[in-house]
């Protein structure tokens, strides 16, 4: 994953509340293999209408605003269901970076597992953004992740990001790798959790223990939970 | 030295911490893994990094999200949903995870026939690649959904790096009215926290009216933590929890199951732990809830009036009830037992479960629906044990339909939608825009007053035509 430092790029509003995962890409479209790109389903339904035939009303589409690298909206966005290809979809678009005064819990992990900044600012700085935005299309915005500022025009804010999420993305960390290495406390985690809770395994059920064969090992543990991780 | 005292949540994450980093991460061991048709991302990923699966033993999957709830008998037409169902299966099978299909009398919503089945246990963690694996805190799991690149970690290492959530109790104490329901609380709750206002917290459910729920009311309002926010909500397990789990199939047998109630017993959160935030509801002021506009937060009590934008003050606020009301197709003020509905739906991981369809039926029985509807059981044990109880025959002759198994209408990804411009009842979880399809509207209510919805053909107060009956 590519580490996320800074950004400074044209900036587009989204002056709308309550934008969950299931409008910024509709259900019907989670289908398509990543690899097909998804960044034409992104607010699918609201910029073009269900049938796709609609004339979108939305900055996204405005030329003054062509090129945004960041978006800016009201709170609550990315609510809802934790399908990533929500994040797929602004990333494909070309959004690195979304600035609303609140995330989906599950939206922001799958944003940083992504490389995009969720940036969490203030309703009043959300609110400022979005008026500097609308007035000036087109304007860049810088955001740096290290001292968390925001720079618009000549107005500056902070933006709060869980600590852990921040310095995921400033490493560009890759998560499997880093817990791979962690193997030796995996393995003394396991056999310590094997005799604090030996009722956690799932039980074989009976159908299928009575099919065991005589000689096969009478653990009901599969064969396969005594392999470290 | 007196130990600290602890909440539940803190039990259940102490007892998973395999390390913990500098910055309040930990790498958290997953017991239970359980994967859907959604889930070929992850599978592409994991593929693409030529790694192999950690623990197929402890993943599971099941077909649900993409499955046709009619013609089971027969191929699946669409050739769309067909790749879907078939790659779950041939991913599942590739790596030796357990899988149950289409054709397997155990199939159904993952939050739903996974419990049935005894795999959903107090004291686990418990993940999935779907919001509402929330479910599962019902039996006092630590039970949260998790993205594409998430269920990949958790694939190759059978572990998830989370920061410890903030610890939230709501306690709904004193009886509730007859004719409310789990849904209902949820409901209530959402509407005074805000669809956002358990962002970072996990909740835990207490007080005398949680504790009187059965399991399938706690799976309800457990369910619905996510549309607050919270990423999982859970309820400690009791007596309640141990007599629906034991003798299921994956549950611990014999004395196994002893030592775990011994275990699981320890679970509650100690009297003088601490929470984070706390906050108490009268559950006599509960009454049936119905929502409104475009998101759960958007709910009120059945005999309450459609919000006016003219008359809230904060005009991001003001902003987003008016453009809900111009969705849902709303004039302000108007009252809401007045709106009429077109279609219902009965189903989903919500209110998909055998009590459900009960209370549905004990509305319907013996009259008839003004608009079309289709119930779909939550899961093929719920439709089997519906028939038994001719539940099924209810629902035929008020001449609703009565369908196989699986997400159908919540979502809408299997082909059953509800049309353009048409509004539903629904049982489900989310009245997003377009959610149950392009246009779609959705007020969400409890089974009962769904199906008061369907007889009336408008919203209605279902404890009216429950006098006598319960
Ligand atoms: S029934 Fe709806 S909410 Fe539940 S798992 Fe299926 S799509 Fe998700």
């Amino acid at each position: 994953m590519t580490p996320f430092t800074t950004l400074q790029a044209i900036a587009c509003p989204l002056p709308l509340a309550n934008i969950d995962t299931d409008q910024l890409v509709p259900a019907r479209f989670l289908k398509q293999p990543r690899a097909e790109g998804y960044g034409g389903f992104l607010l699918h339904d609201l910029r073009f209408g269900a049938d796709g035939k609609g004339a979108s009303a939305m900055a996204l589409d405005d030329k003054r605003y062509q090129g945004a690298s960041i978006l800016v909206a009201r709170r609550n966005f990315g609510g809802g269901s934790s399908r990533e290809g929500a994040v797929y979809a602004l990333l494909d678009f070309g959004i690195r970076c979304v600035i609303t005064p609140s995330f989906g819990d599950i939206f922001a992990s799958n944003c940083v597992m992504n490389g995009l900044l969720p940036a969490c600012v203030n309703e009043i700085d959300a609110e400022a953004l979005l008026a500097h935005l609308q007035e000036f299309p087109g304007a860049a915005i810088l955001v740096d992740l290290e001292t968390q500022w925001i720079v618009c025009g000549n107005k500056t804010c902070t933006f709060s990001i869980d600590s852990f999420l921040k310095t995921k993305l400033l490493n560009g960390w890759d998560d499997v790798d880093v817990t791979k290495s962690f193997a030796k406390a995996m393995s003394s985690f396991l056999l310590k959790d094997a005799a604090a809770r030996p009722w956690a395994r799932p039980a074989l059920p009976a159908a299928r223990r009575q099919q065991a064969r005589p000689g096969d090992s009478p653990s009901p543990d599969h064969p396969s939970a005594a392999r470290e991780t | 030295m007196r130990e600290t005292p602890r909440t539940i949540i803190d039990k259940l994450w102490d007892s998973h911490v395999v390390v913990a980093r500098e910055g309040g991460e930990s790498l958290l061991f997953i017991d239970r893994h359980l994967l859907h048709e959604g889930s070929f991302h992850a599978f592409e990923q994991v593929r693409k990094r030529g790694r192999s699966i950690a623990r197929p033993d402890l993943s599971f999957a099941i077909a649900d999200h993409y499955v046709p709830t009619r013609g089971r008998d027969k191929p699946i037409a669409n050739p769309d949903i067909a790749r879907m169902v078939e790659l779950l299966a041939q991913n599942a099978n590739a790596h030796g995870i357990s899988h149950i299909g289409l054709e397997d009398p155990r199939q159904g919503i993952v939050h739903v026939a996974v419990p049935e089945q005894g795999l959903s246990l107090p004291g686990l963690t418990i993940v999935c690649g779907d919001s509402h694996t929330s479910t599962h805190g019902a039996f006092g799991a630590f039970a949260f959904g998790i993205g594409a690149s998430e269920v990949a970690h958790v694939l190759m290492t059978q572990a998830i790096w989370q920061k410890k959530p903030k610890r939230l109790r709501l306690r709904v104490e004193g009886a509730t009215l007859p004719g409310t329901t789990a849904k209902d609380i949820a409901l209530t709750l959402i509407a005074r926290l805000g669809a956002d206002g358990a962002q970072g917290h996990a909740i835990e459910y207490a007080g005398s009216a949680v504790r009187a729920l059965t399991m399938e009311g706690r799976m309800t309002l457990c369910n619905l933590s996510i549309e607050a926010g919270a990423r999982n909500g859970l309820v400690a397990p009791d007596a309640t929890t141990y007599a629906w789990l034991k003798g299921r199939p994956f549950a611990p047998k014999g004395e196994m199951f002893e030592r775990a109630v011994d275990d699981w017993e320890k679970l509650a959160s100690d009297a003088d732990a601490e929470f984070d935030r706390e906050a108490v509801l009268d559950g006599g002021e509960i009454v049936p809830i119905v929502t409104w506009g475009t998101t759960p937060e958007h709910a009120l009590p059945i005999d309450a009036t459609v919000p006016d934008p003219a008359k809230v003050d904060d005009p991001a606020q003001a902003a987003a009830i008016g453009d809900a009301i111009a969705y849902m197709g709303l004039a302000p003020g108007a009252k809401l037992s007045s709106i009429p509905v077109d279609r219902v739906f009965i189903g989903s991981c919500t209110n998909g479960r055998i009590e459900d369809l009960r209370a549905a039926a004990c509305v319907l029985a013996g009259r008839r629906a003004k608009v079309p509807g289709l119930v779909s059981p939550g899961s093929s044990t719920v439709k089997r044990q519906a028939e038994e109880e001719g539940l099924d025959r209810i629902f035929l002759e008020a001449g609703l339909e009565f369908a196989d198994s699986g997400c159908s209408m919540c979502v809408g990804i299997n082909g059953d939608l509800v049309p353009p411009g048409e509004r539903c009842a629904s049982t489900t979880n989310r009245n997003f825009k377009g959610r149950q399809g392009p246009r779609a509207r959705t007020h969400l209510m409890s089974p009962a007053m769904a199906a008061a919805a369907a007889i009336a053909g408008h919203l209605t107060d279902a404890r009216e035509l429950l006098k006598g009956r319960t």
